[in-house]
C-alpha cells in the first residue's frame, strides 16, 4: 500500500491516454472524410476546372485509401507535422493554429486569474457567514451565473459595458508588441469582455470547493486551539484556514484548463477574436480536414491530461481512490 | 452543474424536505411554466412561428403583439412558446434515448453483469466524458446532417409521405441522437454504482436464491431502487441538454429556420448593431434560456442536497 499502488495507478491512467488519443482521432478523421463538402472546391475556388482539382486531390492524396491516409496523418504527427490547411491556401496548420492558440491561451489565463481572485475570497466569506441568510446569496448569485452558457453572457456584457456604458470594445483583439515579434493581448481593453464572460460563470466551482473546505478546517482542533491562545479572526483565517483548505483547489485548475476549447467556440465568433475556437468554427464549415484534427486532438489531449492531472492529485489526497480499480475521468 | 454523488440515499422525508426549500419550488415552476408553455405552444401561441408581415416590422409591444415583432414581421411571444416546444422535443428525447434508454441500460447491464462488460462500458463513458463536447457536437451535426436529410427524403419517395423534411423532424432527430450520444454517461454511472451496492444485498441474494432470472432481478429488484437517483442525472440531463440545443442552434447547426429555436432568435438579434437598435429581441429570448438554466441548476443542487446524506 502507499507508494507502489499510486505508481500503479498513474501508470494505469497513463496508458490510457493514447488508446483515447486514437480512437478519438480516428472518429474524427472518418466524420471528416466520410462527411459531405470538399475541401479542394474551397481551396481551389469556384470557378476551378476539373483539372485542377484532380491535381490537388492527387498531391493531397485525397484518393487514396481512408486507412493510408489515415496512416499517413499519424506519421506525419509523430514528426511534428499536422497537415496543411484547406482554408488557408496550403498553410501549415501548426502555422495557423499556433498564433491562435496563443491568442486563446491569453484571456484564457486571464480568466483563470479572475476565477480564483473572485472564487476564493467568496468561499471563505460564505463559510465564515454560515448560518446567515448571506451565505445562501452569494452562493446562489455565483450558482446562477455558473447555469449561464457564453451564449447569454456574451450579449448581456456588451450590451452593459460595450454599448451603455462606453467603456469597452464590443469585440475583436487589439495586440501591443513586444521584442518587434511577441504579440501581447494581455493589456488591452479587447481583452476584459472574454475575460468577464469565462470569469464569472466559473467562479461557482472554486467558490463552492473553498467554501466546504474552509467550513471542514474551521472544525478541526488546531483552529479552535488558535482561537483560545487569543489570535484574532482574521489571523486564524489567513494562518491556519486558508492554507489547508486552498489545496484541493489545485484540482479545480484541471478543470478550468479543460473548459478552453468548448467555451472559446462560442466566445470567439460572438466577439471577433482570432483564436483556437474561431478556428474551430471555420475549420469544420471549410472541411479543412487537417485543421479539424489539429484542434480536436488538441482538445481532447487537454481535457484528457486535464482529468488525469484532476484524478493522480485527488489519489494524492485521498487513498482511497487508489483502491477502487475503475478510473473516474 | 453538480454532479450527483455515489451512495445518495433517500430516507421517508426527503421529498418533503425539498418541498420546503422555496428556491427548488420556485425553480421547479420556472421549468415547469416554460415547458408547459412549450408543449401547449400549438393551442395558446397567438400567432404561428413562420408567419410573416414584412409590413409590421420591429413593432414595439402592442395588444397584437405583446412582446413585439422581429425584423420579418414575426410576434416574438409566440416565437418563444414554438421555441420553448423546440426545447421541450429536444431535451425530452435527449432523456428519453440518451438517459433512460443509453445511460439506464448500460448503467444496469455493467454494475449488474461486471467483469469485461462493465469495463468495456465504463471506459467507453470515461473517453466521451474526456472529450470536448461542444466540438465534437459540431463536428457531428455539421457532417451528418445532409445524409440525414437525404435519407428522410428517401424515405419521403419511398413511403409517399410528404413533409417529414419540411416539418423539420430530421434535425430534431440529430440534435437530439448527438445529445444523447454524450448524455448517457452520468446517468449510467450513477446507476452502475447504485447496482453495484446493491448487488450483494440480502434481498437480491435472496431473489436469486429463489431461482429468479437476471431480467427479473434488474427489472422487479434494481431499477425501483435507483430510480430515485435517476431524478437527479435526469434533471442534469435535462438541463445540460436544453443549454446545448440552443448553443448549436446560435452556431447554426441545430434546428433550421423557419423553424423556431432560442438559440437561432439569440443569433438573429445579436451583435453591436442589432442589439442597440432592438435590444428587446435578444433580451426576450435570453431571459427565458437564462431562467431555465438558472432553474435546472438550482433545482439539481437542492436535489443534490436533499439526497446526500454527508450534508444533511
Amino acid at each position: 500500500m502507499g507508494r507502489d499502488q499510486l505508481w500503479s495507478y498513474i501508470l494505469r491512467r497513463l496508458l490510457w491516454v493514447p488508446f483515447i488519443l486514437l480512437t478519438v482521432s480516428l472518429v474524427t478523421f472518418a466524420l471528416g472524410r466520410f462527411g459531405p463538402g470538399d475541401p479542394v472546391r474551397v481551396l481551389a475556388g469556384q470557378r476551378a476546372d476539373p483539372e485542377t482539382i484532380q491535381r490537388i486531390r492527387q498531391e493531397r492524396g485525397l484518393d487514396d485509401n481512408f486507412f493510408v491516409q489515415y496512416a499517413r496523418y499519424l506519421r506525419g504527427i509523430f514528426r511534428g507535422d499536422l497537415g496543411i490547411s484547406f482554408k488557408y491556401y496550403g498553410l501549415p496548420v501548426t502555422e495557423v493554429v499556433l498564433p491562435r492558440l496563443w491568442v486563446t491561451f491569453q484571456y484564457n489565463l486571464a480568466a483563470l486569474v479572475l476565477v480564483f481572485a473572485l472564487g476564493i475570497p467568496a468561499g471563505v466569506w460564505a463559510a465564515t457567514q454560515q448560518g446567515t441568510w448571506r451565505d445562501p446569496l452569494i452562493m446562489g448569485i455565483l450558482l446562477a451565473l455558473a447555469a449561464l452558457p457564453a451564449v447569454l453572457v456574451v450579449p448581456l456584457l456588451q450590451y452593459v459595458f460595450s454599448l451603455r456604458l462606453g467603456w469597452l470594445p464590443t469585440g475583436g483583439w487589439e495586440v501591443r508588441e513586444f521584442f518587434g515579434w511577441l504579440e501581447v493581448g494581455l493589456f488591452s481593453k479587447t481583452i476584459v469582455l472574454p475575460m468577464l464572460a469565462l470569469g464569472l460563470p466559473g467562479a461557482a466551482g472554486v467558490a463552492r470547493l473553498t467554501r466546504a473546505q474552509t467550513l471542514e478546517v474551521l472544525g478541526e482542533d488546531y483552529v479552535r486551539t488558535a482561537r483560545a491562545k487569543g489570535l484574532g479572526e482574521r489571523m486564524v483565517l489567513m494562518r491556519h484556514v486558508l492554507r489547508n483548505a486552498l489545496l484541493p483547489l489545485v484540482t479545480l485548475m484541471g478543470f478550468a484548463m479543460a473548459a478552453l476549447l468548448s467555451g472559446s467556440i462560442i466566445l470567439e465568433t460572438m466577439l471577433g477574436i482570432p483564436g483556437i475556437g474561431s478556428y474551430a468554427f471555420e475549420a469544420v464549415f471549410a472541411r479543412d480536414y487537417d485543421g479539424i484534427m489539429a484542434v480536436v486532438l488538441m482538445g481532447a489531449t487537454a481535457f484528457v491530461v486535464a482529468n488525469l492531472v484532476v484524478d493522480v492529485t485527488y489519489a494524492f489526497i485521498d487513498p482511497r481512490v487508489r483502491l477502487g480499480g475503475s478510473p473516474q475521468a | 452543474m453538480t454532479m450527483a454523488q455515489e451512495g445518495m440515499v433517500p430516507t421517508p422525508g426527503t421529498w418533503r424536505r425539498l418541498l420546503r426549500r422555496r428556491l427548488a419550488l420556485a425553480s421547479l415552476a420556472i421549468i415547469l411554466l416554460i415547458y408547459g408553455a412549450g408543449l401547449l405552444a400549438p393551442w395558446i401561441a397567438p400567432h404561428s412561428f413562420r408567419e410573416i408581415d414584412l409590413g409590421n416590422t420591429f413593432a414595439g409591444p402592442s395588444l397584437e403583439h405583446p412582446l413585439g415583432t422581429d425584423r420579418l414581421g414575426r410576434d416574438v411571444l409566440s416565437r418563444l412558446m414554438w421555441s420553448a416546444q423546440t426545447t421541450v422535443i429536444v431535451s425530452a428525447s435527449a432523456l428519453v434515448l440518451g438517459g433512460l434508454v443509453w445511460g439506464t441500460g448500460l448503467g444496469l447491464l455493467a454494475g449488474y453483469l461486471g467483469g469485461r462488460v462493465d469495463n468495456i462500458i465504463m471506459r467507453l463513458g470515461d473517453i466521451l466524458f474526456s472529450l470536448p463536447d461542444i466540438l465534437l457536437l459540431l463536428i457531428i451535426t455539421a457532417t451528418v446532417r445532409p445524409r440525414v436529410t437525404d435519407f428522410f427524403r428517401d424515405v419521403e419517395r419511398w413511403t409517399g409521405l410528404g413533409g417529414i423534411v419540411e416539418s423539420g423532424a430530421p434535425d430534431y432527430i440529430l440534435v437530439f441522437a448527438a445529445l444523447s450520444l454524450f448524455g448517457w454517461v452520468g446517468m449510467a454511472r450513477i446507476v452502475r454504482s447504485q447496482v453495484l451496492a446493491l448487488r450483494e444485498s440480502d434481498y437480491v441474494l435472496a431473489a436469486r436464491a429463489l431461482g429468479a432470472s437476471s431480467l427479473h432481478i434488474i427489472l422487479r429488484h434494481l431499477l425501483p431502487n435507483v430510480s430515485h437517483l435517476m431524478v437527479v442525472a435526469a434533471t442534469q440531463l435535462l438541463g445540460t441538454a436544453a443549454g446545448a440545443e440552443v448553443v448549436l442552434s446560435f452556431l447554426g447547426i441545430g434546428i433550421q429556420p423557419p423553424h423556431p429555436s432560442f438559440g437561432s432568435m439569440i443569433f438573429e438579434a445579436a451583435g453591436p448593431r442589432n442589439m442597440l437598435a432592438h435590444p428587446n429581441l435578444i433580451f426576450a429570448p435570453a431571459a427565458v434560456v437564462g431562467s431555465l438554466l438558472m432553474a435546472f441548476s438550482f433545482l439539481g443542487d437542492a436535489l443534490n442536497d436533499v439526497l446526500s446524506p454527508r450534508r444533511r
